[in-house]
Order: C-alpha cells, then structure tokens, then sequence
C-alpha cells in the first residue's frame, strides 16, 4: 500500500473502533467492544509500522485527502504530511495506546463504563493522529481541541465523582487559556502567510523576516511578525503541554483511570506541544525571542515541577509531576534548537514514563485502589512483574546509562550546555538540579512502595472493605486492602503491557539515539539554522557511538547527582525511615510552600477565578441587568412594535399589494434613472 | 422569397429531451386520470413519480458540461440547466411524497389534477431553465405560474384558498404584465430578444441608455415578483398561508430554483453590462427584505406565514449574492458571489422541503397543523422528529455546522469581497433577529407541555424521508464542499462571462 | 406609391355602404312599435344594467375558455394551411413541418377529450 492509503487506514481504523464502542455501548457485549477497540488501534498500530518502513525508505507524502470547505481565497482541507517526525510519532501513539488498549481490559474489569471508556481511547487514538498528522494548522487545530475534548471526557469519567468534575473543569478552563493564545497565533499565520498549509506557511516564512506588527500605534513599539506567532502558538502548547503557569491542570488530571493518566496526560497528549513547536521549527528558527522564551519556561518547569515530586504520597501524583518535570526537559531541547533531541526524549518518555503508569495502576489495583505511598511498602513480594517493570522504568527515568532516558536526557543537557541562546545558562543549572531531585523522588517513591516495612492492611481505613463499593465509583477510590489481606499480582492482560514496555524502555535509546539524532533521520522534516544555533552540531561531533556515549555517562555530572539521589532516597527511606518526618518539620516554611504549590492554585482561584466571578457579577448586575437587558428589552420592543406596523401593512387588500408593487417601481425607476446616475 | 430560400434550420430536439418527455408524459396521465376510477389516484402519484425519475434519466444521460443552443438560440442546454433540473426532480419527487398522505385525506386536492398540474408547472420550470431567450422565459413563466393559481384553488371550498388564489391571480398578471413591458423596452433598445445577442448589442453601446434602464426596472420588478422580494412579496404570506399545505409546499420550494435560473440568466448573462443598474436594485431589494422578511416573521402564530416571512428573508439573501458580483467593473468576483448564490437558493429549497414537510408530517384528516402552538411539546410526543425540526429551524437560522450556515457563510464571503462591508454588518444583524423565531420554534418543542398528546402518525415513506431531509442539513452542513464544488462548476462552466 | 392604398379606399367604402344600409333600410322600412323588451340591447341573457357584483354562472366562463383555446387553434392553423403546399414541396422542412403541425393539433386534442369526458361541454 501506497502512502496515503496507510495514513487513511492508521487514522479511521481507531475512529471505526470507538464508533462501534460508543454508538452500540449499551448493546454490545464488552468483549465486542473491547475487539473492536483493540482491533481498531492494532490496525493503526501495523499501518504506523508499514508506514515507518515506506518513509525510512525515503517516501514521503504530503496532499490533501479531503477539501471540506472552500470559501473564496481559502480552502479548508484534511490533509497529511507522512514524513520522519510523523512516523515517529505515529509510532509512538498506536504503540502506547494499543499497549493501554490491553491493559484496561483488566484495570476496568469491574467498571459499568467499560464500553465508553473503550469508544473514549479509540476516540482519543483518532485525534490524537489526526493531529500528528496534518500537513495543515486547521486540522491541527481540529485535533488539539479533540484530544483536548477527550481528555476532558476523561478525567471526568467517573462523572458521579466532584472532584473528578471540578478536575475536568479546570483542565477544559485552563487549556481554553493556552488554545486562545494557539488560535490567534493561527489566526495570524492566516492573516500574514494567506494558506493554513504547512508547506506553503513554510515556503513563505524567508519572506516574512523583518516584517512588524505594530502596537498601539506604529512608533510605539513593534513586535517582529515571527516573534509573535511563534510565542502565540506556544502558549497553546504550554496549556496542551502543561507548561509552568499553565501547568496546573495536569497534576488534577488524574482523577481520571489510571490507563488514560498513562496514554493521554503522560506518553501522548501532553507532548502534542513539544510535538507542534519541533513540526513549526522553520518558523521558530528565525525567533530568538521565542525560543528564549522557551527555553526558561522550560527550565522553570522542569525544576521546579520536580520539588513537588518530592513531597507527594499519592502514587499518580508522584509520577504526574515527574511528567511535569519531563516535559519541561523538553520543552528546554525545543528552546535551544535541538528539536529531534526534543523528539527523542518524547519518544523515550512515551514508554518508561507509560510503564511507570500503568505499573502504578497494577500496584493501585493490587492495594485495593488505595493510592497512598505511605499505606503500602514491602510489595516487591508480592507483584515481582510490576516491580521488575517499575524498576526499569524508574532507571531509565533517572537516566542510568545504556537505559533510554539516560541516552535522551543526557543529549538534552548536552545540548542546552552547548547553547548561547539567552536563558540556556540558567537552564542548564536547572536541568542538572533537576536530575538529583528526578532520582530523588522516583526511588522515594520506589523505594516506600516495593520495599521496607509492609504497612498495608491497617485497620484504620480498610474497615469498608468490598461492602462500601459503590457501583459507579468503585474504582480509584481510597479503598485499601483489608486487613488480613495480601496482595496479589494483576492478570496477564494488565502485565503483558508493562513487560511489552519495558522492553523499548531498555532499549530505545541506545538503538535509536545514533539514527534518530545523528543519522538526518529528521534532516527533512525539522529545520535547525545551524550557524546561530550550533547546538545539534556539536552534539554530533561528541558522539562516539551509544556504548561510547553510555561509558562516558558514568564519568559525567548527571551520572553521580542521580546516584547520589537515589542514595539519598535510600538513605532516607529504607535506612532511617524515621528521618523525613524530622526534615519535614525543621524545613517547615518552605514545606508548605511545597504543600500548596507554590500557591498557583489558590492565586488562580483567588485572582482568576474569583475575580472572574467578580467581574460575571459586576457585568451581571450593571451591564446585564441594566444595560443589556435594558437595550434586549427595548430592542424587543421596538422589533415587536416594527413587527406588528409590518402586519398593519400586509392589510389583505389586494389593491395594497399592487400599489406597493407599483410604488416600488416607481421608486426603483426614480433611483436608477436619476439619483443612481447623479 | 420563397419557403425553400428561407434560412430554415431544422431544430435540434436532443438538448430538449428532458421538455418533451415530460409533456408526452404529462398528456399521458391527463388520459390515464380520466378513467382510473380509483379514488386514492395511487396509478397517477405512481406515474407521476416515475415521469420524474424517467426525467432525471434523460437529462442525466444527456449532461455534458457543453453549452448547446437549438430552436434558434431560443433553448439553451448547458450544466447549471442539467444540474438545476436535477434539483428541479428531487425537490419535486420529495413534494409528492410528503404531499401524498395529506391529499388523500383530502378529497378536493387528491385528484388528478394535483399531480398534472404539479407535472406541468414542473415543465414550466424546466421551461424557464433552459430558456435562452427573453419570450422562451415568459412562455415558462407563464406555464408555471397558471399551473400555480389553479394548484392554490384547488381546495376550492376554502374561501382563505380562493382569497390567495385570486391575489395570486391578480398580482402574478400584474407582475407578468410588467415583465413583458420590460422585455419589449428592452428589445426596442437593441432589437434583439435572444440573451446572447442582446449581450452582443449592449457591449457594441449602440443603446439609448435611457429606454433600456427603464425597461430593466419593470424585467427586474416581474423578476422580483417571482422571487417574492420586497416590495414585491406582499403575495408570499397570504398565498404561502391560504394555499393548501401540500401546494405550499410546492410553491415554497422547487419555483425558487427556476426563478434563480432566470434571474442568473437575463442579468448576468444577457444584461451584465448593466450590471451597475441591476445590483443596486438588487442590494436595495436585498436589503428590504432581510429587514422586513426578519422582522415581521416574529409576529407571526401561525407556521405558515412564519415560514413566509422567512422566504422572503432568505431570498433577500441570496440576492445579496447575486448583488455583488461586479465591483467597479471588475468581474473577479463574479464566480464566487454567483455560485454562493446558487448554493444558497438549493440550501434554502432544501431546508424548506423539510420544514413543510414537518407540517404535512404533523397534519391529518381534519386537523392542519398550522399554528405555532401545535408543535407545543413536539420532543414529548415524538423526540425524533423534535430532533429533524430542531437542526432545520438550526440550519435556517444559520447556526454553524448546520449547512444554513455554510450557505450564510459563502454569500456573507462574497460580500465582504466586495468590500461593502456594512451590507455584511446588516444581513448579520437582521439574521441574528431571525434566528430569534426559528429558536421559538425549538423552545415550543422542548420546553413546553403539549396541548395535544396524541402520538404523531404518518406513513413510513414520510418518516423516512423527513429523517432524511433533516438529516441532511446536518450532513452537509459537516461535508458541503461536495455541493459548494458543484455549484461553482455550474457557474463556471455555463455562464457566458467565463467562457 | 399611393396608388397601392386604393383597394383598401375601395374596402372602406364598401364596407361603409354595406354597414349603413341595413340600418337605413329597416328605419325607412320597417313600421315602429318599440316596447320595452325591444328597447333593451340584448333580448336574452343578463339584464345590461345591474349591479356588477351579481354571481355569473360559471359555465359561461367554460364556454368562453374553451372556444378561445380552439379559436386560437384556427389562427395557428390559418397560415400553416396557406403554405402547406410549399411546405411539403421542400426537402428540408418537408416531414417536420408536418409532423408539427400534428403534434400541436395532437396536443390540443388531449384537452378536448379531456375537457368532454370532464364534462366540461355538457351544459347541464
């Protein structure tokens, strides 16, 4: 099969499977549904692998497959671009979402919702391709706010739950910030480039170089046209991407399952930005301003994300901030111009940080979805495939060399190293700061739940037991085993997806690093000017092989602040668990700062969401109820007053109806012959 | 000079195919009618279904794309006639249907007659379509519009039926008559009927620009009159109200496509070098109507006249598009404003169709279904069909990703190519009124208690085909560049100024 | 140039004299006896002056619709008779002359047999 017909099959396969999950859920059988779903996303997954091996061989293809709408000088198409980045990306989500597929077959067991949540991923797997794929910013936007929509679905998916609502609400909400920025930046691109396809925005881009915008006024200050769109569409990949200040969403997504906190808030969705900003990098290129921008909000993130790690005992939590973090790891690779490193780590992230997830949900299902650290220790017992998994995954996020993080995230603080951009400085510190604390809190975290003292099956929350199940709630509640009670490990369904990922995060990194980031294996898809920003180059001149590059990390700086921080988290929670507490108390002041989260939260609520309140009940009482209302009702009136003249003159006298024919005539006469011709 | 001497060219019949089997057909089941005794005419709705379908096959087989005259240039043949009669077919295949069940419970309208004078109006149309000449389009005309007075008389013990036919009647001569004064100026002015040529003459300007102008405004006032555009609408809400339902629905629907035909081919192709003169009448008629059309349908309780209202907004605004496509003599416009026109006349016919359709639906044996009160509590009595009234009300309001809008859309681009802006800024406007009654409607369905809660029964044909139509609007509405792509095609490739 | 005009002089003469004739014979002939009856216009039919709005028998108007139709019929015919010879003579024009002129007669036909099985000729 030809280009085309793979990327039509990847997309509508996964659709064609959340259309038979969703429209039959309340007439299928659950193992219809999950066929179908599986089916579906399998399909994708073999024409994503057939696809990848026809553009290795150098096919590309990039055309319209759909014109929805044409207006005037603009066509709206669905189109696909088929190169390098996509493919990878492809790749990335069918695997991932089939691995997920799989695995809820045994996490949603026991869920009423199990034919919608299957019609929800499949649905999700659509948009999120749909999104990687398309070779213009209409369908891109189309599935930005589709995998948006279905994670809004998502994390609201035990919709009895409050705060699962007020969970998805403020990711809609917050998101909503980010996808005004994304739409003017569109909207932008609309007006200055004249063509919402990729190739042809791109091709136009040498033209654009120097042109302004002006503000408030021409002489008062002008913002290069570059500038402000790439900085308008990142801001919508730092709501899509969870980036500091519009992070807070994420850590609140996972009142959502567990499989979709691993597909969609950790391995997929949340890249689409980092993913988006690399497909845009012609335009970022020539934007020093931008990626500067980038570069710091991408620091910022990634270090600061990773102290709240520390400080959390909800298992999702930790490894939701871990993803915060990684996420501003790479955000930080897009900033300084090295886009397929960006790639890489999203690529590698995708898998050990989809493991890390779906071993929590096996460790939560085997705690009776009790999610508490603090309330587990002692299972490595018990579940030895989860621990095994949970192990690798956690090397690899730390970056231990030959795993697969080491090989991206290493290159990433290379690159920032090498960078002059503005901002790389700092960043650079932050990065390595970060990587302690990344250790730090992954093997707290592994350390408190695998090993240690079993402190499972405590009378005081385990007395409900099965009895207090409530039907629609049943799942991620606080639950807990009951006393008495061991664990068991999860059915092959939930392990087969963590051994399965387990295998590329060993591997991909060392296997694909020398391809991927050396072997212009992107050299067509991502534009880097390697004269201002050498970054990549000197990267290259580094590299020696991945053994070389794996040797050489034992060596480096990020190699001992790892170790150290899991030395520290051994020390502090296996060797004297009696320890934290003490730290805890001593450090208090910057602990609840930690506690609050640096208080984001609250100043939203309080200045936004308050304010917003405010401001609903100030336009509410003075401009809707006196102004509005005021004009609605007299604007009503006066229709209704016009309303009833007009009925006066459609009197039902036929020599009224002629005599207005003829007056019409008569004043059509009157202006075409003398006042249209004056 | 002698018959033999006389340049006598024997007229191709081919182009015309589609006419004369429709008329052999019609004169058919004029006979067959008289002496089918059976009283639910189920052999004449059958053959007259089958003529329409046996028609879409001709015209199908005979569709090129070329444009070809024959009866000396009087009859034209190209693709915006093909695809028009198409639509022509279809509109009138789906009249039938809904109509079939409410003449039947009717004894004065379920006669033969129904259906030979809807097949005779419909070669009238067909008639007007494909007229390339000024007496060619009267003669349609004029078969239309007879066939029309008599169809609103046929329930001829109404006396609301009679009043309309007689305005009808009355005002449809009136405006005939003011067409023929037009056609006869403008012939004195450059001595020619036939459109080609007088697009010939008018471009040579050997006119007294004086005689034509006037002539244009009395060709562009009976045009009007087809139309229903203020001021010439004051025939749509007595006519649209008083007609039976079944006929309302015919006039509401498939004569807005042979009167966009007409209008398409007297201005643009035969009168565009006037074409300063025509759009400001059009933009003021335009205007007129989105205003009064808008505004005066909110005072309405009965559906009927609500629904006329709302025509003669609706063809205000496909005016719009018809007024703007020259600016300044400059005809790269042309193109887009026409075939936004053309997808805005078959949007219309369409959601029309349906919302009549609902009426027929609603209606049975001594119960009309007219008043806005009757669809009190629709979503209770049956959702369904709450749901297919609802995305029509949607799609005529131009809510977006209902088709209404995509059609709204296309004409408000070309305007604003135009760059009159503040035309855009008023259809907008008064649209926005508008979508004030269409949401009454949907608030009677959903939000208050029904005054009769008997269940809805129909035949199944007119369940489906009410699904269908509703289900349409909503289906284009996600795909319309297929229909957007046809309606460019048959501007393109039939108007004279792109040849 | 004029000289062409004087058959219609001619026509207009004749046609004064044997107007006029009449009319003067039967006023010096005839002996006068006028009742009322005689000095109305019409001896059948409406009265010629009442008022406007009084109710027609709608079988007049069938009458009248159906003798324009076939009156019109005959004033196609007319021509087309004066020529047919010429008509049949040439070769282009030969059949299809012909045959059109069937077709509208046929056409016209399918109204008059519809109109009779109507019932439309029957006065009562």
């Amino acid at each position: 099969m030809d280009l085309k017909s793979l990327s039509l099959v990847a997309v509508f396969a996964p659709l064609a499977g959340a259309l038979v999950a969703g429209l039959f859920c309340r007439v299928i059988a659950r193992s219809v549904a999950h066929t179908a779903a599986i089916a579906g996303v399998a399909t994708a997954f073999v024409a994503a692998l057939l696809a990848f091996r026809e553009v290795a061989g150098g096919a590309r293809f990039n055309g319209t497959v759909y014109q929805w709408l044409t207006t005037g000088d603009y066509a709206f198409e669905v189109g696909f671009l088929i190169d390098p980045l996509t493919v990878s990306m492809m790749l990335v989500v069918t695997f991932v979402s089939l691995m997920v597929h799989i695995y809820t077959i045994g996490y949603m067991r026991d869920d009423p919702g199990y034919n919608r949540f299957f019609s929800y991923i499949s649905l999700f797997t659509f948009s999120m391709l749909m999104l990687v794929m398309s070779n213009n910013f209409m369908q891109l936007f189309f599935g930005w706010e589709a995998v948006g929509l279905v994670s809004y679905l998502l994390i609201g998916f035990w919709y009895t739950r409050p705060t699962a609502i007020f969970a998805n609400l403020k990711a809609f909400l917050v998101n909503r910030v980010g996808d005004f920025g994304f739409l003017l930046g569109i909207g932008l691109v609309l007006a200055y480039f004249g063509t919402l396809d990729y190739a042809a925005v791109f091709a136009r881009v040498p033209a654009l170089v120097g042109e302004t915008i002006p503000l408030f006024g021409a002489d008062v200050a002008a913002v290069s046209v570059i500038t402000a769109i790439c900085i308008l569409l990142f801001i919508g990949a730092m709501g899509k991407s969870a980036q500091v200040p519009l992070h807070v969403w994420l850590p609140d997504s996972m009142e959502g399952p567990t499989p979709i906190s691993a597909l969609i808030h950790a391995a997929t969705m949340v890249t689409a930005g980092i993913f988006m900003v690399a497909r845009m990098s012609p335009l970022f290129e020539l934007s020093d301003t931008a990626l500067s921008f980038i570069v710091i909000i991408g620091a910022i993130t990634a270090l600061f994300m990773g102290f709240l790690g520390i400080i959390q005992n909800d298992i999702k939590r930790v490894v939701a901030y871990s993803t915060l973090s990684q996420l501003g790891y790479m955000t930080v690779a897009l900033g300084v111009s090295a886009y397929p490193v960006a790639i890489f780590h999203l690529t590698t992230h995708a898998f050990f940080k989809a493991l890390l997830f779906l071993a929590a949900g096996s460790v939560i299902m085997a705690m009776h979805h009790d999610q508490d650290i603090r309330r587990m220790g002692g299972l490595a017992r018990y579940l030895p495939v989860t621990w095994i998994t949970s192990l690798i995954g956690s090397l690899a996020l730390i970056g231990t060399p030959l795993f697969a993080g080491f090989y991206s995230k290493d290159s990433i603080i290379e690159a920032v190293e090498a960078s002059s951009i503005p901002g790389a400085g700092l960043a650079y510190g932050a990065l390595l700061i970060g990587v302690f604390v990344t250790a730090f809190y992954s093997f707290r975290m592994f350390f408190l739940v695998f090993h240690g003292k079993e402190r499972f099956g405590a009378a005081s929350h385990g007395a409900g037991g099965h009895a207090a199940h409530d039907e629609h709630a049943s799942h991620d509640e606080h639950q807990g085993l009951p006393p008495g009670e061991k664990p068991h490990e999860s059915p092959w369904v939930v392990t087969l997806p963590l051994i399965l990922l387990a295998i590329p995060s060993l591997l991909i990194g060392y296997v694909a690093i020398e391809p991927m980031l050396f072997g212009g294996w992107f050299a067509d898809a991502i534009l880097i000017d390697e004269v201002a920003h050498p970054g990549m180059r000197e990267l290259a001149e580094h590299f020696h092989g991945a053994a070389a590059m794996a040797l050489h990390g034992l060596s480096s700086a990020p190699f001992w602040l790892a170790s150290s921080g899991v030395a520290l988290a051994w020390f502090l929670y296996l060797r004297r668990p009696d320890l934290p507490a003490v730290w805890q108390a001593r450090l208090g002041p910057l602990n609840t700062v930690l506690e609050n989260k640096y208080y984001f939260d609250r100043f939203y609520e309080t200045v936004f969401a308050g304010g917003a309140r405010l401001l609903g009940r100030g336009f509410w009482q003075g401009g809707d109820v006196r102004v509005i209302d005021g004009f609605i009702n007299g604007s009503a009136r006066f229709v209704g007053w016009a309303a009833a003249v007009l009925r006066f003159l459609q009197s039902g006298r036929i020599y009224h109806y002629a005599f207005t024919m003829i007056f019409g005539l008569l004043v059509l006469m009157t202006l075409t012959l003398w006042v249209g011709r004056a | 000079m002698t018959l033999a001497e006389m340049p006598f060219i024997l007229p191709d019949l081919r182009p015309a195919s589609a006419e004369l089997f429709v008329l052999a057909m019609a004169c058919l089941i004029l006979f067959v009618d008289l002496f089918v005794k059976d009283t639910r005419r189920t052999a004449v709705f059958a053959l007259t279904q089958l003529t329409l379908v046996g028609a879409a096959v001709v015209t199908w087989a005979g569709t090129s794309g070329e444009v070809v005259y024959t009866f000396s240039n009087m009859y034209v043949h190209d693709f915006l006639a093909d695809m028009l009669k198409q639509l022509l077919y279809l509109t009138d295949i789906i009249v039938l249907f809904y109509a079939r069940a409410y003449v039947v419970d009717r004894p004065l309208l379920g006669r033969g007659e129904f259906y030979t004078l809807t097949l005779f109006a419909t070669l009238g149309m067909m008639v007007m379509i494909s007229a390339n000449h000024f007496i060619t389009i009267f003669l349609g005309v004029e078969l239309l519009s007879l066939s029309l007075y008599a169809m609103v008389a046929l329930n001829r013990d109404s006396a609301t039926a009679a009043e309309a036919a007689m305005k009808y009647l009355v005002l449809g001569a009136l405006a005939s008559g003011l067409m023929l004064y037009g056609m006869s100026m403008i012939y004195g002015a450059v001595g020619s009927l036939e459109i080609g040529e007088v697009a010939e003459r008018l471009q040579a300007g050997v006119a007294n620009h004086s005689i034509l102008v006037l002539g244009l405004v009395f060709l562009v006032a009976g045009l009007a009159f087809k139309l229903g555009v203020v001021p010439f609408h004051m025939w749509i809400p007595d006519v649209y109200h008083g007609a039976p339902t079944a006929v309302g629905l015919f006039i509401g629907t498939a004569p807005k496509l042979a009167a966009f035909a007409i209008v398409l081919r007297i201005l643009a192709n035969g009168l565009l070098t006037l074409s300063y003169d025509w759009q400001m009448m059009l933009l003021i008629m335009a205007v007129l109507s989105i205003v009064l059309g808008n505004v005066a349908a909110i005072a309405q309780h009965n559906f009927k006249r609500m629904l006329a209202y709302s025509a003669i907004a609706h063809m205000g605004f496909m005016l719009l598009g018809l007024a703007v496509g020259v600016v300044g003599g400059d005809a790269r416009f042309t193109l887009n404003a026409y075939s936004s026109a053309l997808f805005y006349v078959v949007i219309y016919v369409l959601s029309s169709a349906g919302a009549f359709g609902m009426i027929l639906l609603m209606a049975r044996a001594g119960f009309e279904a007219e008043d806005l009160d009757d669809y009190k509590g629709l979503n209770r009595r049956n959702p369904w069909f709450a749901a297919m009234l609802m995305m029509l009300m949607l799609s005529m309001a131009g809510i977006p990703f209902f088709v209404g809008f995509f059609a709204k859309f296309a004409v408000l681009q070309a305007v604003v190519a135009s760059g009159q802006i503040w035309l855009a800024v008023v259809a907008v406007i008064f649209s926005l009124i508008g979508a004030f009654y269409y949401l009454r409607v949907v608030k009677l369905m959903y939000f208050d208690a029904p005054a009769d809660p008997t269940p809805i029964q129909a035949p199944l044909e007119v369940k489906a085909l009410i699904s269908a139509n509703g289900l349409a609007v909503a289906l284009l509405g996600l795909f319309p560049d297929t229909l957007m792509w046809f309606c460019l095609l048959a501007i393109r490739l039939s108007l004279s100024v792109f040849a | 140039m004029l000289e062409n005009y004087f058959p219609v002089l001619i026509f207009i003469l004749v046609g004064a004299v044997v107007g006029a004739l009449p009319l003067i014979l039967g006023w010096v002939v005839s002996p006068s006896r006028p009742d009322s009856e005689k000095l109305s216009p019409y001896e059948c039919g409406f009265e010629a002056f009442e008022d406007a709005r009084m109710k027609f028998d709608v079988r007049y108007y069938l009458i009248a619709i159906l003798f324009i139709l076939f009156d019109l019929e005959i004033a196609f015919l007319f021509p087309w008779a004066t020529i047919f010879k010429e008509i049949v003579s040439t070769d282009t024009i030969k059949w299809f002359g012909f045959a059109e002129m069937m077709v509208f007669i046929a056409i016209l036909v399918v109204g008059f047999v519809y109109a009779w099985v109507k019932g439309a000729l029957d006065w009562e």
